[in-house]
């Protein structure tokens, strides 16, 4: 079955746990174990309503405080689809896990609390789902009975989103305006009857029918190898199979391939999965290929085909997103990690660091820390052979690591 | 030849990890409980290997409270498949004085095999530890990454993970870390259920349907046996059930079941009301036992 991926955001306090608590319970997803555990629980902090957070928030610190410390993932499915949302923290000092969880999603709920309107945390989370080329937005407009379910308020927030949209520069974004009640149910699942006048479709008829297909831009057929398969059996004697997943487009028995970095040319001679033989394989999919000449190919190197070469560069400039404690400096170096091939990087300038609230740049800057966004240019040891970001989501982004406490310190989408 | 490659998009995630940890490790290992999670991980990773064999052994923390028809699977899959095995006794470490067999009406040897596991890390100098929990299962598990990094007690740092973007897995670590590589992080049951029926996979007879002694505590449906302490006035029946997990005897409830069939087992827990970890023992413990567990370094 189909799997979309969601993310949330807004922040604390926002109703992310809840409306996602909500969506459970209304696709009747949550066992009866689990909904006891949440009668049982929201009894003994002594609401007189279900705390639907309490099915997300799986630490006990974040039970301890009422608020979400680290991503959960979610799942559940309707007839339609399987999904997987992650409940990210809205709390400013855990960006970077918003960061993570929108990394791996199609689609993103922006949660407003509707009396407090959009605020500095919306831009924020606005921002870096554009800086993540996320096509889908969903602002959820929320807490809509602590405002008396009023249409005025819901369009007075709209309209100041709508300012922020306008500043933004991606274009294809979709994005879909929703008036709920995550802790009552209006419009989640179920069409509000306090809420007449909302004309739209609820979240889940939403994401029900969302066209999953043409969420990205395909980009490029691309072909990291991640590991060389040697049997060395009698049978697989000369075997040499070059296993990895596919980005972008199709690859095909009889492509025209160059391996990089060497830019030897040759021609895919047999497409496997598992013990099978295929004329051809879609992105996404995990698979070993064999070539038609005896090349040299080793984990790191990438397989493109022959017309559509890369980019294959020493130095290159990137949106940095920073996730570590320890700053971002000039002339440091990090492990750079680009799909599974890593290469020495030095920072040779911060060029600026960006507003993430659309109100510019700020140039002069000496260093970076944790939840920091700049333009950031890079020098390699060797190169590397990328897209840009907003061509290619996969082959345009990177990750540092840390060399001293290997810890991945940051993300970068190569401009 | 076939022409198109259909592709599942969880399979082909869980084949690009086992290779992600094939060649960011020197020394993984498969951790082996012959349950339905580690059958597909085996299933999983003679796929991302093909026609190599699966580059790394299979390990097994037996507590001896396992049920016997678990461990005669385990020997079958093992001879088969021509893997590499290693098992380490629970049993053992409790002779050595490291653990203390806990006694009384609660009393498991889950939370000892932790004991076990970390020795058998050290022994082996294992960098990578692969298992075959699922985010799904439980809410704690909800927030684990898929390469997680634990410290040289086995410990998980739950506040301070390393973030995951996009599919990059980061394995880089210090001497004496080691990482728990998660494959199937995001199956659900179903999924992992649907995966075994589509795949034709041999199980443990005990997750189908049969006759059992059991009796009933706390609404739960326990196995009768020497190895789960028992009160005189508990009394013993014969019942059909089956299980959805397989842990240890002394922790694992059955449920009623006439499913006989893999088909019959997908549609009874499409059906079912109670979530895989309710027929958990010990999860009722208390709302935050998982947590505790895995912060002390329990799979
Ligand atoms: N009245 C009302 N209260 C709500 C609604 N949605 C959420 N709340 C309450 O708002 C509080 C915060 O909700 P959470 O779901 O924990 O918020 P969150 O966005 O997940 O917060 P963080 O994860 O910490 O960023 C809880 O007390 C909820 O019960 C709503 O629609 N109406
Ligand atoms: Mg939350």
């Amino acid at each position: 079955m189909e799997v979309l991926k969601i993310a949330t955001a807004g922040s604390v306090d926002d109703g992310k746990s809840t409306l996602i608590g909500r969506l459970l319970y209304d696709t009747k997803s949550l066992t009866d174990d689990k909904l006891e555990a949440i009668e049982h629980s929201s009894k003994k902090k002594g609401y007189d309503y279900l705390d639907f957070s309490l099915a997300t928030d799986g630490l006990v610190a974040e039970r301890e405080q009422g608020i979400t410390i680290d991503v959960a993932h979610i799942y559940f499915s309707t007839k339609t689809r399987s999904y997987i949302i992650a409940d990210t923290p809205g709390h400013v000092e855990y960006t970077r896990n918003m960061v993570t969880g929108a990394s791996t999603s199609q689609v993103a709920i922006i949660l407003i609390d509707a009396r407090r309107g959009v605020i500095e945390q919306t831009y924020r989370h606005f921002f870096i789902n554009n800086l993540l080329r996320i096509k889908s937005v969903i602002v959820a407009v929320n807490k809509m009975d602590l405002v008396n379910f009023s249409e005025e308020r819901y369009n007075e927030i709209k309209a100041d989103f709508e300012k922020l949209v306008e500043k933004s520069d991606y274009e294809d974004q979709n994005i879909t305006y929703i008036p709920v009640s995550a802790l009552k149910g209006d419009n989640v699942v179920d069409k509000s009857d306090a809420m007449p006048w909302f004309g739209g479709q609820t979240l889940l008829e939403y994401l029900e029918k969302l066209d999953t297909v043409n969420i990205y831009n395909r980009g490029k057929m691309r072909f990291p190898v991640q590991y060389v398969i040697r049997p060395k059996t009698e049978e697989f004697h000369d075997f040499r199979g070059y296993a990895g997943k596919v980005y972008g487009g199709d690859i095909n028995v009889g492509d025209e391939v160059v391996v990089l970095p060497s830019e030897t040319r040759t021609k895919v001679k047999e497409i496997y999965f598992n013990d099978k033989k295929y004329q051809s394989a879609a992105r996404r999919s995990s698979i070993s290929i064999t070539l038609e000449n005896n090349v040299n190919v080793s984990r790191g190197d990438m397989i493109v085909k022959a017309k559509e070469l890369p980019r294959i560069e020493k130095a290159f400039t990137a949106t940095v997103s920073w996730m570590d404690g320890r700053p971002l400096l000039p002339g440091s170096k990090y492990t750079l990690q680009h799909g599974v091939n890593k290469v020495i990087a030095k920072v040779s300038a911060i060029n600026h660091k960006i507003h993430p609230d659309f109100s510019g740049v700020e140039n002069d800057v000496s260093s970076l820390n944790m939840n920091d966004i700049a333009s950031v240019s890079f020098q390699l040891n060797k190169p590397i052979f990328f897209d840009a970001f907003k061509e290619h989501r996969t082959n345009g982004s990177f990750i540092l690591i840390d060399q001293q406490t290997n810890n991945t310190a940051g993300v970068g989408f190569i401009e | 030849m076939t022409e198109k490659l259909l592709i599942n998009a969880l399979e082909n995630e869980a084949i690009y990890i086992f290779r992600e940890v094939a060649a960011q490790f020197e020394k993984p290992v498969l951790l082996f409980s012959g349950g339905k999670d580690s059958i597909t991980l085996v299933r999983l990773a003679q796929k991302a290997f093909y026609p190599a064999k699966i580059p790394f052994p299979l390990m097994h923390i037996d507590t001896g409270h396992n049920f016997p028809e678990t461990i005669e699977f385990r020997d079958k899959l093992v001879a088969e498949l021509g893997l590499e095995l290693i098992v380490r006794n629970v049993q053992d470490s409790i002779d050595q004085g490291k653990v203390k067999e806990e006694s009384g009406r609660y009393s498991s040897r889950n939370v000892l095999q932790t004991t076990t596991l970390l020795d058998a890390i050290e022994e082996f100098k294992f960098d990578a530890c692969i298992g075959g929990a699922r985010r799904d299962e439980e809410k704690a598990r909800a927030k684990e990454r898929i390469f997680s990094v634990r410290d040289d007690f086995g410990q998980w740092d739950e506040k301070n993970q390393r973030p995951e973007l996009f599919d990059m897995l980061n394995g880089q670590i210090q001497l004496g870390q080691n990482v728990r590589v998660f494959p199937i992080s995001n199956w659900t049951e179903l999924d992992v259920w649907t995966y075994i029926e589509n795949e034709d996979l041999e199980i443990p007879s005990i997750y189908f349907a049969h006759k059992r002694d059991i009796f009933m505590r706390d609404g739960l449906i326990w196995s009768a046996s020497e190895h789960v302490f028992k009160d005189d006035e508990e009394e013993v029946e014969e019942r059909m059930v089956r299980f959805r997990t397989v842990g240890d005897m002394s922790c694992t409830a059955a449920v009623d079941s006439y499913a006989a069939t893999i088909r019959e087992v997908v549609a009874e827990i499409r059906d079912s009301s109670i979530s895989e970890r309710g027929a958990r023992i010990d999860d009722k413990r208390s709302e935050a036992a998982m947590e505790k567990r895995k912060q002390q370094g329990y799979f």
